[in-house]
């Protein structure tokens, strides 16, 4: 019985691709979190003070562009376990 | 084209329909038994990676494409041949040139050289040769440097020639990059008296960057390769970042490093822990850049292509299906293609303005 459970836990790789899938959409769901904050806190900025439209416009997609980084360095690990 | 513009409603309602009618039932069954099986995770693999021929496209079977020099060295002995060799056979079998024995070269199918060139050993182990092969990034990287160069070559002619009068033509197109790149990115970063030490290291990145992710976008032959998403290419920008932030960071900033101001001591002294940490720091911030460009833009490419690929992915099981199916596909990856081009300005954007802000951390003035 033992010796059915540690032969069939051997062959991993379909799990393991499973577990990248899952955790890339994980890493998705924190990016597009992170990313709608910083736009609602930028719409509502620029709504208080359309002068300083232009700075924060700026601010905003630098700060996305910062987000979406992080959030790749999980979609570089998936695909390392996915292909390799 | 205004016509179709008119009609679009009715393409998408019936390539829609051709989707749903005819997507489950095998219309050219007699074609589907002789074709082989489409894998889309390999197509898509194979044109994110480089390679040692460039393949363009295949015509009714005929491979198009152009095999590209393979330049190893082995034992300090130069040894050039066209790729072609391993298309014919799986091995290449030449003289060694210090000992005159046999000597095999060969691609590995997997393992950790997988897709390189190894040296084979009579007992079956593979080494990896010093390889400075022509492979398809390093002939896009010639042409699109040939190109950057032309291009800028005209621009500093421009200036030349006309002075301070107003700019015209391809100068007034670069005029205002270049002009947004000094103020809003280098002067705003750096403090005065050091931006013009620099500024040509962050126009450069700028519009290496830029141009080359650009240029990745575009499927015609010479352009086309995925260049900046290559993590080699990207590593060695990331490294000109931090030789220059290090090699020309004044006392201020090491001072900063090591003996942080405003910390207190018990940080420092048993245990440093202030400048282990802000050691790693140091470390970090380039790698970051590297992948953060890198990740972008395979990222692009890889949704570019899987759009393009589910169309052959449908059209496995049926023709039509196909047909309706390449109407979204196609509207989806203009869309997304439009969002790269995005892309590609906020990435060397980012770029340039993290390379700035770390000069200008290391070149402060002291603040009295």
């Amino acid at each position: 019985m033992l010796q059915e459970v540690a032969k069939a836990a051997v062959d991993m790789a379909p799990i393991a691709k499973l577990g990248a899938a899952l955790a890339a959409s994980i890493a998705v769901i924190g990016a597009a979190m992170g990313i709608s904050k910083i736009g609602s806190s930028a719409l509502e900025s620029m709504a208080r003070q359309p002068e300083a439209a232009g700075n924060i416009q700026t601010s905003m997609i630098l700060a996305a562009a910062f987000v979406e980084g992080v959030s790749l360095f999980a979609v570089v690990v998936c695909l390392l376990v996915a292909v390799a | 084209m205004i016509f179709l513009m008119k009609i679009w409603k009715y393409i998408i309602s019936l390539s829609f329909l051709m989707c749903l009618l005819f997507g489950t039932q095998d219309i050219a069954f007699a074609e589907s038994e002789t074709k082989e099986e489409f894998k889309a995770g390999e197509v898509i693999i194979e044109h994110i990676l480089d390679s040692y021929e460039w393949h363009i496209c295949t015509w009714k079977g005929h491979h198009i494409g152009f095999y590209l020099p393979c330049i190893v060295f082995n034992e300090g002995k130069c040894y050039t041949f066209s790729s072609k060799v391993f298309h014919e056979n799986e091995v290449y079998k030449t003289v060694n040139k210090t000992n005159s024995e046999e000597l095999v070269f060969a691609i590995p199918h997997e393992g950790n050289y997988k897709g390189k060139i190894v040296i084979v050993n009579a007992d079956g182990t593979q080494k990896r040769p010093f390889d400075i092969s022509i492979t398809k990034n390093v002939l896009a990287l010639f042409i699109s440097c040939t190109l950057i160069i032309i291009l800028f070559y005209l621009v500093t002619k421009a200036y030349k020639e006309r002075g301070e009068r107003e700019p015209k033509g391809l100068q007034s197109l670069f005029e205002w990059l270049i002009v947004y790149v000094r103020d809003d990115i280098a002067r705003k970063a750096i403090n005065e008296k050091s931006v013009d030490k620099y500024l040509p290291y962050l126009v450069t990145v700028f519009f290496f960057i830029f141009i080359n992710n650009l240029l990745g976008l575009i499927p015609i032959f010479p352009f086309g390769a995925n260049i900046t998403g290559n993590i080699a290419v990207t590593a060695v920008l990331a490294l000109f970042t931090f030789f220059i932030t290090n090699l020309l960071g004044n006392k201020e900033y090491y001072k900063d490093i090591f003996n942080t101001p405003g910390v207190p001591w018990f940080l420092k002294f048993p245990l440093p822990l202030m400048p282990i940490i802000e050691t790693v720091g140091c470390f970090t911030k380039p790698f970051v850049l590297a992948i953060r460009l890198f990740a972008n833009i395979t990222a692009g490419h890889i949704v570019v292509l899987g759009f393009i690929s589910s169309i052959f992915i449908v059209a496995q099981i049926s023709v039509a299906g196909g047909v309706g199916m390449s109407v979204f596909s196609l509207i989806l990856a203009i869309f997304v293609d439009v969002i790269e081009i995005l892309v590609a300005y906020i990435q060397a954007y980012v770029f340039t303005l993290l390379s700035a802000l770390y000069f200008g951390m290391a070149s402060k003035e002291h603040h009295h």
